[in-house]
């Protein structure tokens, strides 16, 4: 039943925005197969769906693990930003050091830069019981603007667009495959890795019980001698690391640097995935795999002249669903029940 | 000039003042919209997905009639059906109410960006419309220094004062505040004595939409003309933030609302005024959001929600 719901949800989102298409003159069936064929048509579109897959893992894990604790971090996409301007910083200054070194200090570099920005949110929830959702919003303004103020002052090359100078090639993440223009970036191994450790961390240890029993109920978690505030910043610490390794694997696998709009709203899609693999490493990986498929195939679907903004309203109305659950619940049983819904 | 001289010298200009009613305007509806949906115990952080799609449509209903008060009217109509979304799944499902406001900035975005390209012909931003006329008001046009305020004021600044004063006065002195306060603190005992509390919550978040509609429809209609496709970029989350600090006050809204648009003039004064390179001016732009944080981390004292905000009520 629980895993039926996101699924349904999914499947009233895909309808609903069918017919959103269809209000703007559009086929919403021409649309989807062009969408199809963008994210799964050929080995260029696989390597971009696994590409954009590749920080979605993480970001999913991040807000879920969040989740897990009752902690609605949404801040990802600001803690993605710190961790990629962590990692471009200390990765542009490793040019005479050895991949076996270098590789290792850029990523952790990104995981401390998200796992210290999250924890500021952490701290002061814990310290002033200041809401998270409020803190993590404005930490992530102030990311952004951090990130134009290095690309435009500090850290400023080059002419055009703002950027960073590339960090040394010997802090870069192999590909495991190029294809045409498209690279099948090793990055992604890396999350998986991520997701099942987050799974051993929740499922087998001390700390992912009092993190899981502090979520459930806080008050019957403290009672039972769990240090709320401790857990609270150690969560948001963990989350914050998760999505500044997704910053230091976008810019060590696919940018080599930072520029202005550097995550692209792959923070806030963690919320999405978070939800939709309903908290669960495993179920995050799946979740991240259809947004990604979501994302890529509706960059092709631009040639058949439908906005890709049609993917935030898919993805809006599944959560939508997913919190409105209950309603989907009911729906299910309906369809479930030959005699309609009265079956418990 | 140091940045002290700067700072002082900005104090002293009709400007700053200006520019400080201008910020706090769209902080000051959304802020009055969280007031509402909160002191009847339902959490709407879905503010600025509102301000977003009341921006929108009020460009889109003006493009297409040419009349900008009717654009506030097409704003309206969408913040409320937006707030009806909210309102419909956190009372009537007992829906997770964080999550759904999410879900609703993640639509009012994407409709608003979507719709973009078919309305227009273009994304990104819409085409220039008409605007809400400014007002004079000749009494004050010939103070010293209030004159050069007020000169050429959007009406939109106006209505936000009027709409504090009409709150304040609904919600502490009419029995429908009052039972919108009871179903805030203690949903069940006012069931008890008769109070309809899903009524009264559909009030609350509905009425959060229309304020959050009109703080849309300023920034589009009312300044700049024109939508783009970023266009509250943190205020309604600013305005959540002012309604906390001004412990669900309408009046402590205002007064918030005010400190965050004072902090936002001050940031576009100072650009302006001091010789800093640009890369020192994205710097400054952090402040307001700064400023956020200190703030709602309790700096200035604890403030405290109403008892039943954000849970669902439910009838044994």
């Amino acid at each position: 039943m629980s895993i039926l719901v996101p699924i349904t949800s999914v499947i009233i989102a895909l309808f609903i925005a069918a017919i959103v298409i269809l209000l703007i003159g559009k086929n919403p069936l021409s649309a989807y197969w062009v969408m199809l064929q963008g994210a799964f048509g050929g080995k260029a579109a696989w390597a971009a769906n696994i590409s954009k897959m590749m920080s979605l893992v993480l970001t999913g894990l991040a807000v879920g693990f969040g989740f897990r604790a009752g902690i609605f971090n949404i801040g990802a996409e600001g803690q993605l930003m710190m961790g990629a301007i962590f990692a471009t910083f200390v990765g542009i200054n490793l040019g005479n050091v050895s991949p076996v070194f270098a590789i290792p200090i850029t990523m952790l570099a990104g995981i401390l830069g998200g796992a210290f920005w999250a924890s500021i949110a952490g701290y002061l929830k814990a310290a002033t019981g200041a809401h998270e959702v409020i803190t993590t919003i404005m930490l992530n303004w102030i990311a952004v603007y951090l990130t134009n103020y290095f690309v435009v002052g500090p850290l400023a090359v080059g002419q055009g667009v703002p950027k960073s100078p590339e960090i040394a090639q010997s802090a870069q993440l192999p590909p495991l495959m190029t294809v045409q223009a498209n690279t099948l970036p090793s990055g992604i191994i890396v999350s998986i890795i991520a997701a099942i450790l987050v799974y051993i961390l929740l499922e087998k240890t001390t700390t992912g019980y009092e993190v899981k029993a502090v979520g459930f109920n806080p008050y019957a978690a403290e009672a039972g001698a769990i240090s709320l505030s401790k857990n609270i910043v150690l969560t948001m610490a963990i989350s914050g690391a998760l999505a500044g390794l997704a910053g230091s694997l976008e810019v060590m696998a696919i940018h080599h640097r930072i520029f202005g709009d550097f995550s692209g709203g792959k923070g806030f899609d963690g919320i999405s995935i978070a939800l939709i693999g309903q908290n669960n490493p495993i179920g995050i990986i799946f979740a991240a795999f259809l947004i990604s498929s979501l994302r890529t195939g509706s960059n092709a679907m631009q040639f058949a002249k439908v906005p890709d903004d049609i993917v935030t309203i898919i993805q809006g109305i599944i959560i939508f669903l997913v919190a409105a659950d209950r309603i989907v619940r009911t729906l299910i049983m309906k369809f479930a029940s030959p005699k309609g819904g009265e079956s418990k | 000039m140091n940045v002290f001289q700067a700072i002082i010298y900005s104090l002293s200009t009709p400007i700053f003042y200006k520019l400080m009613l201008m910020s706090a305007t769209p902080l000051i509806f959304a802020g009055l919209g969280g007031v509402y949906s909160e002191i009847t115990g339902v959490t709407n952080i879905a503010l600025e997905g509102i301000m977003k799609i009341g921006a929108f449509t009020a460009v889109v209903f003006t493009f297409y009639t040419g009349d900008p008060w009717l654009g506030l009217l097409g704003a309206i109509i969408s913040g409320v059906m937006l707030a009806w979304m909210h309102a419909y799944v956190s009372i009537r499902w007992s829906a997770d109410q964080i999550v759904s406001a999410t879900a609703l900035i993640l639509i009012a975005g994407g409709l608003s960006a979507f719709l973009m390209e078919p309305i227009f012909g273009h994304s990104g931003q819409t085409d220039f419309v008409a605007k809400i006329p400014k007002i004079k008001i000749p009494a004050i046009q010939d103070v010293p220094f209030f004159g050069q305020i007020f000169d050429e004021m959007s009406i939109f600044v106006y209505l936000a004062f009027i709409a504090v004063a009409l709150s304040w006065f609904l919600i502490y002195k009419t029995p429908l505040g009052l039972r919108m306060r009871a179903v805030g603190e203690n949903p069940k005992s006012a069931d008890t004595l008769g109070v309809n509390v899903f009524a009264i919550r559909y009030f609350g978040v509905l009425m959060s939409g229309v304020l959050a509609a009109f703080a849309g429809a300023y920034l589009s209609i009312g300044e700049l003309g024109q939508f783009q496709e970023n266009m509250p970029s943190g205020k309604g989350f600013i305005a959540l933030a002012a309604m906390i600090l001004g412990n669900w006050n309408p009046v402590g809204t205002m007064w918030a609302a005010l400190l965050f648009g004072a902090s936002d003039a001050l940031n576009i004064q100072l650009q302006s005024i001091l010789d800093i390179p640009p890369e020192m001016k994205a710097l400054l732009n952090l402040l307001p959001f700064v400023i956020t944080i200190i703030v709602v981390s309790g700096f200035v004292g604890k403030t405290r929600p109403p008892a039943a905000d954000g849970i669902p009520y439910e009838k044994e």
